[in-house]
């Protein structure tokens, strides 16, 4: 049996999430098993039950009101609980912050295998074989996994979520909660509301020190809203408070894996490009011919952003 | 307070990655070693609290002697002695066994290591080591003060950033800007080679997941340039070409 943990935003499954049912599906499809959703905190049964078109026959909802924070350890308590009552061999989780804290407590749990930055579907021809990214990028290994339960973080675009015409049904999963698990108190939040998430987004628009200061980030910003965009930001960017921490991206911040990755102003150092490596397609827009960022990018502009940033929104807009 | 910080022994960022061996081993010529960037920032964390409050900081790596020259610099950037276990860390959970080894017996008020080793990137070690430990553990943090016998401090969330308490002890995966990197001054690195380096032999732990192979990935083909007097192409080029809008 497989098991996928789907994370909900706001009462809604994550994209991210629904690539982990179908990748869960395909494993559970490969050894003959089926394959089981689990969701903790609120969300209504016909939302969850979407998880049933990506290839998950059965949901597990839990949903105890101590769960409503995002608490990692509680969460591995609910996950483990859950490995155990479906006697599942293999756990997907798909890749954010509270995934990876989760899925490394729920090991350590059950004494069982973990690997993150699974890039593709294992090869269960001969053992249990995932390969995934080492070195920020730079490389791949592939692993044998061992363990009875083996549990696997995937990055974003490891499979091609289809949504077919499946559907699941959806239980109620109450499993006993543990005092120990909730000693931490959560004192404040300061949360951006309503932005794309850079871990979920399919288009990064990200500017660097070639936006010349916080209050030039608008015709970035305006085109990263013409194609729907998250934003992001290197590293001297949310250095110097021109944009927020959480919008860095690379080495030191965040990976990102989207479809399209914008990068304007950026040189390209490889700090950066670490972070970025992992994107399908890569445009570079830099006034400097030589900037780095051009031996790593699909497409590029040499020219100013001020002028080129207007036109490509102008662009977008006139294609719509 | 007692501090155990763990750092791993990494691949300088800009390092070129080959491999050996069939590519079953990391090509190591030419390739500089570094203190992982995010253990860098556990490690200056560590130093300023023990500035503020007093207590020891004991650093700790799994990994063979080819560690030893990162494990004196962070004995000269101040921490007090260091414990090796002398073996090549093969995986997450191989990693964290020996972690929860040595902390179990130093009895730490706090675990500190980086977010995620830039090697393997797997961003799990202190989750594992926590369970492990039967304690808390939260990463990647990014702001640490210690009052008494609580730990109050921020964790990057998705968006944002979001404020804690919790008892001590604790695991802490940490990141920027929690604290500037610390260099070591002339007195440190003299001071560094007296200090206590204790070598000691891993905990048994059966094999969770076995190297096959490395690879590379394949070749980036070259960069299509659009000249600027037509950048509206890209969109259309996006569209019909690429397929990703
Ligand atoms: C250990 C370590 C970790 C690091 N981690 C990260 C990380 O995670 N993320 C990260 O981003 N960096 C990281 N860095 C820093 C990294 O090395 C670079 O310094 C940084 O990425 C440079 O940012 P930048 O490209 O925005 O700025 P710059 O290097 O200053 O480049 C600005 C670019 O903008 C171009 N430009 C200027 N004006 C215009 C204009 N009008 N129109 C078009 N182009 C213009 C310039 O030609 C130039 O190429 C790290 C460094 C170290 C040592």
């Amino acid at each position: 049996m497989v098991l996928i943990f789907v994370e909900l935003d706001n009462g809604s499954i994550k994209k991210t999430s629904l690539e982990a049912v179908a990748y869960g599906a395909a494993v559970a499809k490969a050894s003959g098993t089926t394959a089981t959703a689990l969701a903790i905190g609120t969300a209504d049964a016909t939302e969850l039950a979407k998880a049933g078109a990506y290839g998950a026959t059965k949901v597990l909802h839990a949903n105890a009101a101590e769960l409503a924070n995002e608490n990692a350890m509680a969460y591995a308590s609910v996950l483990a609980a859950a490995v155990k009552n479906e006697n599942a061999e293999v756990v997907i989780l798909p890749k954010s912050g509270l995934c990876d804290a989760m899925g490394a407590r729920t090991a350590a749990k059950l004494g069982a295998s973990i690997v993150s930055g699974v890039t593709e579907l294992p090869d269960v021809s001969n053992g249990f074989k995932v390969t995934r990214s080492i070195y920020t990028g730079k490389a791949f290994a592939t692993v044998d996994v061992k363990g009875s339960v083996k549990i696997l973080g995937i990055k974003k675009n490891a499979i091609e979520a289809v949504e077919g015409t499946g559907s699941a049904t959806v239980e109620a999963f109450t499993p006993a909660l543990n005092n120990g698990d909730f000693v931490a108190k959560v004192t404040g939040q300061e949360k951006a509301s309503g932005e794309l998430s850079l871990t979920e987004a399919d288009i990064i628009v990200s500017g660097g020190r070639g936006m010349k200061g916080p209050d030039n980030w608008q015709p970035l910003l305006d085109l990263a809203s013409a194609l729907g965009a998250a934003t992001g930001c290197s590293k001297p960017v949310s250095d110097l408070d021109w944009r927020p921490h959480h919008e860095h991206i690379g080495q030191t911040g965040i990976k990102v894996a989207p479809n399209l990755y914008i990068a304007c102003g950026i040189s390209g150092a490889i700090q950066h490009l670490a972070g970025v490596n992992s994107s399908k397609v890569i445009v570079a827009i830099n006034k400097d011919p030589e900037a780095p960022f051009f031996k790593a990018a699909d497409y590029g502009i040499v020219g100013d952003v001020f002028d080129i940033l207007p036109r490509l929104t102008k662009a977008v807009k006139d294609a719509k | 307070m007692k501090i155990l910080v763990c750092i791993t022994n990494v691949p300088d960022t800009t390092a070129k990655i080959s491999f050996t061996d069939n590519n079953t081993k990391l090509n190591k010529a030419g390739v500089q070693y570094i203190i992982g960037p995010y253990d860098d920032y556990a490690l200056a964390r560590a130093v300023e609290l023990k500035e503020q409050q007093g207590g020891s900081i004991t650093v700790l790596n799994v990994g063979e002697a080819e560690s030893d020259p990162q494990i004196r610099k962070a004995l000269a950037i101040g921490a007090d002695d260091a414990v090796r276990v002398n073996a090549e860390p093969t995986d997450s959970y191989f990693t964290a066994t020996q972690i929860a080894a040595i902390a179990k017996e130093g009895g730490y008020d706090l675990i500190l290591m980086g977010r995620e080793s830039i090697d393997f990137n797997s961003g799990v070690v202190h989750g594992l080591v926590g369970e492990m430990l039967g304690i808390p553990s939260f990463s990647p943090v990014m702001k640490l003060d210690i009052e008494g016998s609580t730990a109050k401090f921020a964790r990057e969330i998705e968006g944002g950033k979001e404020f804690l308490e919790a008892p001590l002890p604790l695991v802490l995966g940490c990141q920027e800007p929690i604290a500037e990197w610390k260099i070591p001054n002339m007195r440190g690195i003299m001071t560094a080679r007296t200090k206590p380096l204790k070598v000691v032999e891993p905990v048994a732990v059966g094999d969770m997941a076995t190297l096959d192979q490395y690879t590379l990935p394949a070749p980036k083909g070259a960069c299509k340039m659009i000249p600027a007097d037509q950048a509206e192409t890209l969109i259309s080029l996006l569209k019909t070409e690429a397929k990703v809008l």
